[in-house]
């Protein structure tokens, strides 16, 4: 399981990436992305996922549709 | 008269010779040059400090300008007027940016702007979120730009959440100056302005989040105070909310050693799409900030000039040139001439000296006069000090009370542009007369009849008799002229019942 931002509502602030204890979370095209194959949804290193602990914007670091 | 002009032909095409021939037409031009009442008031060391700050020191903001650098724009809290994800280039208010910079594109736009605005004297970080929490941006920003400008002034301004763990390196980098915004001192009331915080890994809500908060500030207050880093607290005016308990603010932040306080306005609108702007919180009335301001003045300073900018301000405190500095228009290998600032600094010592002994001389002549009943009075100003702009091009009044103790400053009130390519239109001159209310008269450098007469017969007067005087001496003089009418007329009276 992972994360997701959703990009028509993020604001490119950056405090995700940051606060990502898994180095998951890059800039690409202007736009922040989440690496699947990295997030672990913070499990093992905090009690909530940092990306939408943090995140200003309602609904926009949400868990990604089970793929 | 030929220095009056080189100081304001600065903002136009002006060669750098010429404002040096002006400057050597006469005086002193040394930076110590005339004494100040400001200066007297305040302990030297803490002079030097706010001197050139716009935002410190309300007689500096006539003449210096600031910047800041949109390159912090995470944030560690949730404040309810405030939506991040709102930005708009027509929108003057924090936390608003239109271009968000790398340090190193701050850099080159610092110097860019260095090297054309004379009158820039600080860089500031103010977000667009929060410049401790953002603080590796903060940081790498800051040590490019003092390693290439040293002389130019650093500030940030904070929430204080993640302030505590930066104090020690905002004292080495020398920032001399850091904003805080308080706007409680009492979780309760904190609670209904901040919906969460993120602090250690977690979002806090509700009460919590408040506590937390405020710990911070005051640990933070007291960290900087310990460091002599000169502090100015920030507070929303939120009516309802925490207008009452700005008093209380107040008092903790001036015991904990804050050496400004500035009351803001809540800016509330639906369109903005903050909690308060949907949810119908309003803002304060012109009148009711003042009022809370008047209460507070007591043994405080307070500071009464702040424009709220945004987070990428560009320009002296009324103006904003932040659209002739976007990043597109800055060089990619812009190199920083300090020709400019060098010489407008000669230039404004020389003045500040004089615009120093005008007040003074205004201050006194209204101890003799005496002043029964506080007068407002409305100036259009482009900067300098001076009554140098005209009726219908200001975008703002700055405003001064007359009372027994001479002149003071009190706010500033914004006005749409009455005045458009030469065409005053109606409209908008009912908009300039409702921002007035209060005033009984405007001084500017030029008015017409027609915005002359429907002010008159709105009850406010308008002259542009004093024309490029400082706006002190101005003032001092349109009293006078009035007093020494109100007094012939009594004194024909008196004549006329002696006779009768």
């Amino acid at each position: 399981m992972a994360y997701k931002i959703v990009a028509s509502q993020c604001t490119v602030c950056g405090a995700c990436e940051f606060e990502c204890p898994n180095a998951a979370i890059s800039l690409k095209n202007e736009m922040y992305i989440i690496d699947p194959k990295k997030c672990t949804e913070c499990e093992g290193h905090f009690e909530t996922p940092q990306c939408a602990a943090v995140c200003p914007v309602p609904k926009t670091c949400i868990p990604a549709a089970p793929g | 008269m030929g220095k009056l002009i080189s100081l304001e032909a600065l903002n136009g095409p002006v060669s750098s010779d010429a404002m040096q021939k002006a400057l050597n037409s006469g005086g002193c031009s040394s930076s110590s040059c005339g004494t100040s009442e400001t200066a007297d008031e305040l302990p030297q060391d803490v002079w030097e400090k706010i001197k050139d700050h716009p935002c410190y020191s309300e007689e500096a903001h006539h003449y210096f300008a600031r910047m800041h650098v949109a390159v912090a724009p995470a944030c560690n809290i949730q404040c309810h007027y405030c939506n991040r994800k709102y930005d708009c280039s027509n929108e003057s208010r924090p936390g608003v940016v239109s271009e968000k910079l790398t340090p190193e594109q701050a850099l080159r736009k610092v110097m860019a702007v260095a090297s054309e605005v004379p009158q820039m004297s600080v860089l500031g970080i103010a977000g667009p979120g929060d410049s401790c929490y953002d603080w590796k941006k903060t940081r790498a920003t800051f040590d490019l730009v003092a390693k290439e400008i040293p002389d130019i002034k650093l500030c940030l301004s904070t929430n204080g959440l993640a302030l505590p763990e930066h104090v020690d390196e905002i004292k080495n980098m020398n920032i001399d100056h850091v904003t805080m915004t308080i706007n409680m001192v009492d979780p309760e009331v904190g609670a209904k302005i901040y919906p969460w915080v993120f602090y250690k890994n977690k979002r806090w809500t509700g009460l919590d989040a408040a506590k937390i908060l405020h710990e911070r500030q005051m640990e933070g207050l007291e960290m900087l105070k310990e460091r002599k880093i000169l502090v100015k607290v920030n507070s929303v005016m939120i009516p309802g909310v925490n207008d009452e308990h700005l008093v209380e603010v107040n008092k903790v932040v001036k015991e904990k050693g804050a050496f400004l306080h500035n009351i803001m306005p809540l800016i509330s609108d639906p369109a903005h799409g903050t909690y308060y702007g949907l949810n119908g919180q309003r803002g304060p009335r012109a009148a009711e900030l003042k009022a809370l301001q008047d209460k507070l003045s007591h043994g405080t300073k307070l500071m009464r000039h702040c424009r709220q900018c945004r987070a990428d301000a560009v320009g002296l405190l009324g103006e904003d040139r932040g659209q002739e500095f976007t990043m597109e228009q800055v060089a990619a290998d812009v190199s920083y001439n300090p020709e400019k600032r060098e010489t407008y600094r000669a230039i404004v010592a020389e003045e500040r000296g004089e615009h120093v002994a005008a007040r003074q001389a205004a201050n006194e002549q209204f101890a003799e006069i005496g002043v029964e009943k506080s007068i407002i009075v409305a100036i259009a100003t482009k900067g300098g000090g001076r009554i140098n702009q005209h009726f219908g091009h200001a975008k703002e009044f700055q405003v001064y009370e007359v009372t027994a103790k001479g002149v003071e400053f009190i706010g500033h009130r914004k006005v749409d542009q009455y005045c458009q390519g030469g065409w005053g239109e109606d409209a908008s001159l009912d908009g300039v007369i409702q921002a007035l209310e209060g005033v009984t008269i405007v001084l500017c450098a030029k008015i017409g009849d027609c915005p002359k007469d429907a002010l008159k017969a709105a009850g406010i007067q308008a002259s542009d008799e004093f024309a490029h005087e400082w706006i002190e001496a101005g003032i001092t003089s349109w009293y006078q002229a009035r007093h020494a009418a109100a007094l012939g007329n009594v004194g024909q009276a008196q004549a006329a019942a002696a006779v009768a």
